[in-house]
């Protein structure tokens, strides 16, 4: 089987990409993909603490449910109001749509 | 399964009720011209009665621990629910415009259905029912910042709200991963008896701290706050700024001094240094704003900071602190975001600071009532923000450490700071000349209404000591 340090590895480098990728991303939906990363990091370090730590019990698998359910949720809102941007601005770059400055 | 444990969460049963109904109602009603009328008796009478199952309810619990609630919980609950009512009522001279007025409808719902979310929010008893009572809490408002669809502003400021709201809950799940990794159970009580002290909960303490800090807008995470508060539509400001941040924060407390307690020595050095720096650093900021949404961003930062300063405490007392301290926000906050509604709408959409020089000579009133507001947040005695603010510091100090005197020492400084920005404004109104002030112009009587209830409490609530007492023996 394989170990659980494998699959934690995995999902913190798969958190600090989406991390990085959502500070350096200039585009509104390259911004929400990194998110994604993040959230997915989270559902795998869930799942795999529950199969591995944790075998007789299922919180983990749940909250991993949920949390695949609500970021399904959150992305839809998201890319609404990114269209909702695109109508505004007619751009999705993070540079173009700073009208509120100091 | 038994159905009757539903009975248990009163106040969540019947604001869904709520909900129902109102999406009912907006669904049947035509769309004529006296529908925003309708709907608002409706939801502003049903809104009303919601505190009755907020009065009513005890501490209980529900479906194994899932729904945990207690006596200090329904108090905030009622609480939230009275701010509610109050953006409802303040949002009308905006919501009967004629671009949204086809629209208020959704707006009762959002509204509704992110109260419903801090009220599972604040009363769960297991990771899984906190997270979602936050996402119910967070995505419908990213849609009410959307809400004036038309405009650049409003656009731009929910992509900077959603795309933050998604990415802190992201850092915060990372966290509670980690807990639940090293102790296998989401339970609030099961984690309690099991934590201890290891690199990997720690990780999962700082992860999740930060992701709830992004919520609340405390500093090292604030960065989206300015924006979001000046974009979005003024009502929907006034309730990120009061009904949501109040919920976050007060919900931070719970899980830290009920959850997180073997970790104290960890987080309460957390905690200093953030709130240390949202006080400073806010107010630095907030001094050199002209914009007075924005300006109204930064101060709620800062109040965010003197909130936080009650969970230092680590008592019961702090318990009584925050939620007096949110009731007295409330009041204060919504009552200036009455005035600066009430101004944009009447005068072609201004929320610049210039723009409210010599308001004093065109709508006495209104700047009278602005400056009880500002002096009630800025903590001048005779109003109940200074009081407040002293049942705050006092359950900082009861810690008793040298950290702590320290840090409230840097609160009391900041004090004065904030008095200067907010008597800026005060000075504008009454002080400061311009040929070309506001023209005088008569306010609604739904901002009437709003404006009354919101003086009273500012008045009320500082004179009065029946009502810390009663906040102070729920909490206890």
């Amino acid at each position: 089987m394989v170990p659980i340090e494998y699959y934690f590895v995995l999902s913190a480098l798969l958190f600090f990409i989406g991390v990085f990728g959502f500070v350096t991303r200039r585009n509104l939906i390259a911004m929400l993909i990194s998110i994604e990363l993040v959230l997915n990091a989270v559902d795998l370090n869930f799942a795999a603490f529950n199969r591995m730590l944790f075998p007789g019990e299922l919180e983990g698998f749940f909250m991993t449910l949920f949390s695949i359910g609500v970021s399904a949720a959150e992305s839809a809102v998201a890319i609404a109001i990114i269209i909702n941007v695109y109508r505004n601005f007619h751009s999705d770059q993070v540079n173009s749509i700073e009208n509120m400055k100091f | 399964m038994d159905y009757s444990q539903f009975f248990n969460m009163l106040p969540e049963a019947t604001l869904m009720a709520v909900l129902v109904i109102v999406f009912i109602a907006d669904f049947a009603l035509h769309g004529n011209g006296k529908k925003n009328t309708v709907l608002y008796t409706i939801t502003g009478t049903l809104m009303f009665a919601q505190a009755v199952p907020c009065l009513l309810a005890d501490a209980t619990t529900a479906f194994g621990g899932l729904y945990v609630t207690s006596n200090s919980v329904n108090v905030m609950k009622l609480i939230l629910t009275a701010g509610t009512l109050i953006v409802m009522i303040m949002a009308q001279p905006w919501l009967n415009r004629d671009d949204v007025k086809n629209k208020a409808g959704e707006f009762y719902m959002l509204v509704v259905s992110t109260l419903l979310g801090m009220y599972m929010m604040m009363s769960s008893g297991h990771f899984l029912m906190f997270f979602l009572g936050l996402e119910m809490a967070s995505v419908p408002m990213a849609c009410l910042v959307a809400f004036d669809k038309m405009k650049k502003n409003s656009a731009e400021s929910a992509a900077k709200f959603i795309l933050t709201a998604t990415f802190s809950s992201g850092v915060m799940l990372y966290g509670i991963s980690f807990i639940y990794g090293a102790v296998g159970t989401l339970y609030f009580d099961d984690v309690t008896t099991r934590l201890s002290t290891s690199s990997l909960t720690i990780m999962g303490l700082v992860f999740f701290f930060s992701g709830l800090g992004f919520k609340i807008s405390l500093v090292p995470f604030h960065f989206w706050t300015a924006d979001t508060y000046q974009g979005a539509p003024t009502a929907v400001t006034g309730y990120l700024s009061v009904i949501s941040k109040g919920a976050a924060s007060f919900t931070l407390m719970v899980i830290l001094m009920k959850v997180f307690a073997p970790m104290i020595e960890y987080w309460e050095y957390l905690l200093y240094i953030v709130i240390v720096l949202s006080i400073t650093i806010a107010n630095l900021f907030a001094i050199r704003q002209k914009e007075l949404k924005r300006f109204m961003a930064f101060s709620s930062i800062s109040q965010a900071g003197y909130i936080m300063l009650a969970v230092i405490g680590n008592s019961a007392t702090g318990v009584a602190a925050l939620t007096y301290y949110v009731l007295v926000y409330v009041v204060a906050n919504m009552s200036v975001f009455t005035v600066i509604n009430a101004v944009e709408q009447n005068c072609g959409g201004t929320t610049r600071m210039d723009s409210y020089n010599g308001l004093y000579k065109t709508n006495p009133k209104l700047a009278f009532l602005m400056t009880l507001a500002l002096f009630s947040l800025a903590g001048i005695p005779p109003f109940a923000g200074m009081f407040s603010k002293f049942f705050v510091f006092m359950a900082a100090a009861e810690q008793g450490s040298f950290l702590a005197y320290f840090v409230v020492f840097i609160a009391l400084i900041n004090t004065v700071v904030s008095l200067y920005y907010y008597l800026l404004i005060v000075k504008a109104m009454y002080i400061n000349n311009d040929e070309s002030s506001l023209p005088a112009f008569r306010s609604d009587c739904n901002t009437r209404l709003a404006l009354a209830l919101c003086t009273a409490g500012i008045v009320a609530f500082g004179v009065f000591s029946c009502i810390y007492e009663w906040i102070a023996a729920a909490a206890h």
